[in-house]
């Protein structure tokens, strides 16, 4: 509501404007002044005015805004690469609202100042190699800067993942992520491909390949704290976009050609609850690349675990094949025995890969 | 100011001068030759400026429509039934997928139909000749194919408005595979099409108006008109259509990759799909190739809609100031730098897309470079005011606004340009606040200075400047209301092309109700307050009060052409130029501005030192004038 009467008053403000000079015309036309073939009229004074009403209006607006939308940012990074992320990000917001400031200040300002008179002339000033070159100097070094600790810590980011990562898939459809984990006895993610996928295996996990015996499959991403975790993305249709607000993690998932992120998770799903005082808070996994009706809506909660809750989740979950057991017929002949140890004495329900899209329809 | 007077036997002279299927044709020329099917520039750029203006509408009132949804999420469309039909569901809400469609429509409409043709189509068809002193452009055929070109994309794109499938809805980026697949959305399947087959059209349209312009730059120009004495507007114009001619092809041949996949099966884009309950026979192609192919011409845009704004800002300031462009060939340089550095920027919007990091990282050092030259603009435009005797018409105005703008949105173009912190920031509201302000309002706002300057050459009357006044007041008030806050939303990390907000989940959504429902009513007031420009500009185009010859008392060569201009622009010889275009309040001479056709000769009050050496060329100039006619009469 706060909004409502500022925007009103603003508008309000401008009507004003408008009838004073509206009336200061009439006046004098009434004087009789002609100005009908000048450039020049009445208004000039009042158009300067309103140069500087506008930048002191919108100093105090542009400051009172971000004060009171500050509490509601994203909070601090849950994430190392977010932290370092996150103050190069207000170091370079606050050298661009500088040069914003004065900039736009000066602009004003001068507009202002140098509105027209009668008894004055416009200084004639076409150049001045030195100014030329100080303000493209300034410039090219505050910009150097900037790009030398942008790229130190985007090479630090995109390096490759160290060796102990935890190593989880993340797949994009329409509309929701599958989430498949290497299992509890290698930590080998086994090979998918997209002709395999069926209702049941709607992955594609490819049962030729050893390693996707264990593989398991949920549908909300579990990450251990404090352990570095390589995000393997996937898309099956269109492109999607994995987006970790809280982590400050974003890449596309792009249909035929797998993309990474590694990160590490640095506060776990109940100290962030603690620290925004919010009981129910969860991390959130979002799309970020538009993919269809049910874009919006495409999210899975994530949870970030003491590594030791984690351990025990992770413990806790089935294979695909021991939830699956008939997939045992796609294993080859020479691979059966290594399979049916995943394979429980009772068949238990079969069960898909279910996931959290959010309904859209 | 008197050398363009001729006597009317010189007029009769030129007109014999001029041949006879010349003559033949100014008799015969009817309605349609005239005003339809014109092959006079200044028409056909009326022509571009009145799409434009309607295109403008269309595109603004559709993000009114989304606007509509994301201010007021809980509001029912119903009173919309009667004009969206099913595009209203069945609880009185927006559609999702046409939540899509009208945001790719609006993305589409506003940056290749209002900015690019509406914005340089016009001004560069009005202003080439006549700034340069043409008769007309070097093909009038070409250049009259290029409008009906253009027309004809609008009415296959307006067309796909009313489908039953609805239009395009994959962004005006149009990423495959959601537009390569019809079964992806329904807005992929005929509505695509026609978006392919308009922009293809519209492709066609801008290259035979590019090679048009560069044509008429290169060989037309006036007797003394070297390049060194040409208005920044021809600058900008002539590196605006080179950027065009060089990065169109390039998107058609995105485009025409695209139409193969969607109908002969080809595999350029496609690979591994499984969609539908169905896994699609296509292997090996990339996504990421078609955004290579989309960007290398989708960041040109960027500077083919903002250069003509530039150039026609820098006009209109130096005129207004009554100053010299402070900086003249900083202005050429910096713009021949944004041009040539326009090219190897375009991945700095695939950063996090799976492009290789390597490639991110040298995008990012060149996309922080053209920062430099882009902050040069901003500074010589801020020193020409100072010192200056500012006169504020409403294109000066909307000048002073195009800079406030283009400094607002190019600052945190510096955050995006930096890979590291485009991770948390691409595809939010920080984007959106970021081109809208240093691309969508700064061209717009160049656009409206280009109108409200150059109105009285195109139709011999003025604008009513009260009503101008207000129009850009309301404006830029409100194009700061409606884009500043946004930095607010996409610092907290909301994703763009959302149609709600819930599922940010943790009740995220709600904290900025308020700002999303301000903003909203922002956008209305600001489109609303459009109508002012509206009926300004329609009724002055017949009722509007007549100009005189040179309303600014500015230096350029199309305020020596008679008020109304007619066929071949001026009567009698085209004048020739004797010296650059900003001498505006030159020391020692008595009036304010000196037009580029006074000689140096005449004026020795107020010659620099070097401008002596001028008088020496005089005789030369003059003696191309036979050289120069002989041109027109081949």
């Amino acid at each position: 509501m706060n909004y409502l009467v500022g925007l009103l008053s603003v508008v309000f403000f401008i009507l004003a404007i408008t009838v004073i000079s509206k009336s200061l015309k009439l006046n004098k036309n009434l004087s009789g002044e002609n100005e009908s073939d000048s450039a020049l009229d009445s208004h000039n004074n009042t158009n300067a005015f309103g140069f500087l009403l506008f930048w002191l209006f919108g100093t105090i607006a542009g400051v009172w805004s971000f004060l009171h939308s500050k509490p509601d940012f994203l909070p601090v990074a849950a994430s190392e690469h977010g932290v370092k992320t996150d103050s190069m990000f207000w170091i370079s917001m606050a050298v661009v609202t500088f040069a914003f400031f004065i900039t736009n200040s000066l602009l004003f300002f001068f507009a202002f100042q140098y509105r027209n008179d009668k008894n004055r002339k416009a200084t004639f000033y076409p150049v001045n190699h030195k100014l030329e070159i100080i303000w493209t100097i300034i410039p090219a070094i505050v910009m150097a800067i900037l790009v030398f600790t942008g790229w130190r810590t985007w090479r630090d980011i995109t390096s490759q993942a160290p060796s102990n990562a935890v190593v989880i898939e993340v797949t994009g459809h329409q509309f929701g992520w599958y989430v498949r984990y290497a299992g509890n006895d290698d930590s080998q993610l086994g090979n998918i491909n997209y002709k395999l996928i069926d209702e049941t295996n709607s992955l594609g996990l490819d049962f030729t390949d050893k390693n996707s015996f264990d593989d398991f499959t949920a549908n909300e991403l579990h990450l251990p704290k404090g352990v570095p975790v390589l995000l393997k993305i996937r898309a099956q249709d269109v492109l999607h976009s994995v987006y970790l607000p809280f982590q400050r993690v974003k890449m596309d998932a792009v249909p035929g050609m797998p993309t990474k992120f590694w990160f590490t998770p640095t506060i776990s799903t109940d100290e962030m609850r603690a620290k925004l005082g919010k009981k129910d808070f969860n991390f959130k996994l979002n799309c970020t690349e538009i993919c269809g009706r049910g874009h919006f809506g495409m999210a899975i909660t994530v949870f970030v675990d003491e590594p030791a809750d984690y351990k025990k989740w992770v413990s806790e979950q089935k294979p695909f094949l021991t939830m699956n057991p008939a997939y045992l017929s796609k294993v080859p002949e020479n691979l059966k025995a290594k399979a049916s140890k995943y394979i429980p004495a009772e068949p238990i329900a079969a069960d898909s890969t279910a996931t959290e899209a959010v309904s859209v329809k | 100011m008197s050398t363009a007077v001729s006597t009317t036997e010189e007029v009769h002279a030129h007109g014999h001068d001029h041949g006879h299927d010349h003559e033949h044709e100014h008799h015969e020329l009817g309605f349609i030759r005239k005003y339809i099917f014109s092959e006079d520039h200044k028409t056909i750029a009326k022509q571009y400026l009145i799409s434009g203006i309607l295109w403008a509408f269309i595109g603004g009132s559709l993000s009114i429509i989304f606007r509509l949804q994301l201010g007021f999420p809980d509001m029912s469309l119903e009173w919309l039934r009667p004009i969206l039909g099913e595009w209203i569901d069945e609880s009185g809400k927006l559609d999702k997928e046409f939540y899509l469609a009208l945001v790719t429509m609006h993305g589409t409409i506003m940056v290749f139909f209002v900015l690019t043709a509406g914005l340089s189509g016009t001004f560069s068809n009005f202003l080439i000749p006549l700034q340069i002193g043409a008769r007309d452009m070097a093909s009038g055929f070409i250049n009259m194919l290029s409008y009906w070109f253009f027309a004809l994309s609008s009415v296959i794109m307006f067309s796909s408005l009313f489908i039953e499938t609805g239009p395009a809805s994959g962004g005006w980026v149009i990423y495959p595979p959601l537009s390569a697949l019809p079964q992806a959305m329904p807005g992929s399947g005929l509505g695509m099409t026609l978006w392919l087959t308009s922009m293809a059209l519209f492709i066609v349209s801008q290259l035979m108006g590019g090679i048009n312009y560069i044509c008429t730059i290169i060989n037309l120009r006036t007797r003394g008109m070297t390049f060194t004495k040409m208005p920044l507007t021809i600058w900008s114009f002539f590196f605006t259509a080179v950027l065009g001619l060089l990065s169109f092809p390039v998107l058609l041949s995105a485009a025409l990759l695209l139409i193969f996949d969607r109908s002969f099966g080809t595999s350029f884009y496609l690979s591994e799909i499984y969609i539908q309950g169905q896994a699609l026979p296509n292997m090996g192609g990339s996504p990421i190739l078609y955004q290579h192919l989309f960007w290398f011409l989708g960041h040109p845009e960027v500077y083919i809609v903002l250069l003509p704004a530039l150039g026609m800002t820098s006009e209109v300031i130096a005129t207004n100031s009554r100053k010299p462009i402070f900086g003249y060939r900083a202005m050429i340089g910096s713009m021949m730098g944004i041009t040539v550095l326009a090219f190897i920027v375009w991945a700095h919007h695939m950063f996090v897309t799976g492009m290789n990091p390597f490639l991110g990282s040298v995008f990012m050092f060149l996309t922080l470079i053209i920062a430099v030259p882009s902050a040069v603009k901003g500074f010589n435009y801020i020193t020409t005011l100072w010192k200056g005797n500012i006169v504020f018409t409403p294109a000066m105005l909307f000048s002073i606004g195009l800079v406030s703008l283009f400094i607002s949105g190019g600052v945190t173009g510096i955050i995006l340009g930096n890979s590291a912190l485009d991770i948390n920031l691409h595809d939010t509201y920080f984007v959106v606040a970021h081109f809208h302000l240093v691309m969508g309002a700064a061209s717009f706002f160049g656009l409206m200075a280009g109108v409200y300057h150059w109105f009285p050459k195109m139709f011999g009357r003025m604008m009513n400047k009260t009503a101008g006044y207000i129009h850009f007041w309301l404006t830029f008030v409100g194009v700061y209301l409606v884009f500043f806050p946004m930095h607010y939303t996409g610092i907290a990390g909301f994703p763009r092309r959302y149609y709600s907000f819930t599922a940010l989940g943790n009740d995220g959504e709600s904290a900025f109700t308020d700002l999303n429902a301000f903003i909203s009513i922002a956008a209305i007031i600001t489109f609303s307050a459009q109508a002012i420009f509206f009926f300004n500009f329609f009724y002055s185009i017949f009722k509007g009060k007549r100009s005189t010859q040179n309303p600014w008392k500015s230096n350029t060569l199309e305020w020596t052409a008679p008020i109304v201009p007619g066929h071949g622009n001026w009567e009698g010889e085209i004048p020739a130029v004797y010296r650059w275009p900003y001498d505006y309040s030159k020391p020692g001479s008595e009036a304010d501005f000196i037009p580029q056709t006074v000689p140096h000769s005449a004026t020795p009050e107020s010659n620099l030192p070097e401008e002596n050496d001028e008088i020496a060329k005089e005789k030369e100039i003059e003696s191309l004038l036979a050289a120069q006619n002989e041109s027109y009469n081949r």
